[in-house]
């Protein structure tokens, strides 16, 4: 029964790690790819580390899975922004689908 | 008192990831987060009693709850949005406006932007937080504040403030 | 049961392709920069799920050392990049 929970959210981990890199590929600058990876990455390993808790159940890997999941999210969202502030501020063009920019005046 | 606070929570963390209750390793944990917290000690916690106040530890449950439906929800819509074969993004930074004070708070609340469905936090200046959003929904200020921020904002306003 | 999760490795690890053409073919500095971001919390899943195939739990821990190390180099590279300081 555990087995089974833990492999099921092992592999609902691996799905969203799939749909994070085909973001990666697909999505047309930057910021879009940024987004779409890091939001379906950070989740997908999220579950990923569940599953490891299911399977080993209440003990130390359980707990060391378990912190490593506020870790993650936090070191994940941080860099995320850390790059795309960096990648403005280095020159990176917006798509041209783009339809706003408010932060282009600010920084002036 | 701020120093007593970091101890405690690097002492909890380090007997998380080991989890041996030998007297060696109690040891060795104690002398790493005393060292910790004597380095870092005087840039966190300003205010150590509110982690006493149950009506935090409350809200704090509600914004965890709301925090990971979304984090969900966004992954489908970023599936949703990279599985389409025409792509439907129409992309953009907006400029949002925040009543929250403490950095702590102005930190969660970045992070919990950055989590939701297609914003991304690029930077905060003054008051002012720029989010990118991968498919703008509304042109009207008031309106566009509402969606990107949600209830995080005052859920993060009753614990962290 | 263990040939499942083998196959779920091999997918894990299959997706590191889409970083390494990304930071091999990134059009920009920035975009490469994406990549190895985004190759850095891939290895965490990978660990998490060798640590499940073997059963031995201290590869946890290198997965705990990886991701603080990677996030130490992106905020690096991400400064450096934004021409700011690193105590800014």
């Amino acid at each position: 029964m555990n087995d089974m929970a833990a492999v099921i959210l092992i592999s609902v981990g691996v799905l969203f790690n799939i749909f994070g890199c085909i973001g990666l590929l697909r999505l047309p600058d930057i910021y879009n790819r940024l987004q779409a990876a890091t939001k379906c990455v950070t989740l997908g390993c999220c579950s990923i580390l569940i599953g490891v808790l299911v399977h080993f159940g209440i003990g130390g890997a359980g707990f060391r899975a378990l912190v490593a999941i506020p870790i993650l999210f936090f070191t994940a969202t941080v860099a995320a922004h850390a790059l795309v502030r960096g990648a403005y501020h280095f020159g990176t063009k917006l798509d041209k689908r783009t339809v706003k920019d408010d932060y282009r005046e600010a920084v002036k | 008192m701020r120093y007593l606070a970091i101890f405690i929570l690097s002492m909890i963390f380090w007997l998380l990831i080991t989890f041996r209750f030998t007297i060696p390793n109690i040891t060795a944990g104690a002398v790493a987060s005393a060292i910790t917290a004597a380095i870092f000690g005087r840039y966190y916690f300003h205010n150590v009693y509110k982690f006493l106040q149950p009506r935090r530890w409350y809200w704090f449950t509600v914004y965890l709850v709301t925090f990971i439906w979304a984090c969900i929800m966004a992954n489908f819509d970023v599936a949703y949005r990279v599985l389409h074969p025409a792509m439907p993004i129409r992309p953009g930074i907006v400029k949002i406006t925040t009543t929250l004070r403490s950095e702590f708070a102005r930190t969660l609340l970045a992070n919990s932007i950055t989590m939701t469905p297609g914003t991304i936090t690029v930077d905060i200046i003054g008051d002012e937080i720029f989010v990118h959003w991968i498919y703008i929904r509304s042109d009207d200020p008031a309106r566009y504040t509402k969606m990107v921020t949600g209830r995080f904002e005052e859920y993060i306003k009753k614990f962290a403030e | 049961m263990t040939g499942f999760m083998n196959i779920l490795l091999y997918i894990q690890i299959a997706l590191c392709a889409p970083c390494l053409y990304r930071i091999i073919r990134g059009p920009s500095i920035p975009d490469r920069m994406v990549g190895i971001d985004i190759f850095g919390i891939l290895v965490v899943g990978i660990c998490g799920i060798i640590s499940v195939i073997t059963e031995k739990d201290f590869i946890l821990d290198i997965g705990i050392a990886w991701v603080i190390l990677s996030f130490i180099g992106t905020l690096t590279l991400a400064k450096y990049l934004g021409g700011k300081k690193l105590n800014e």
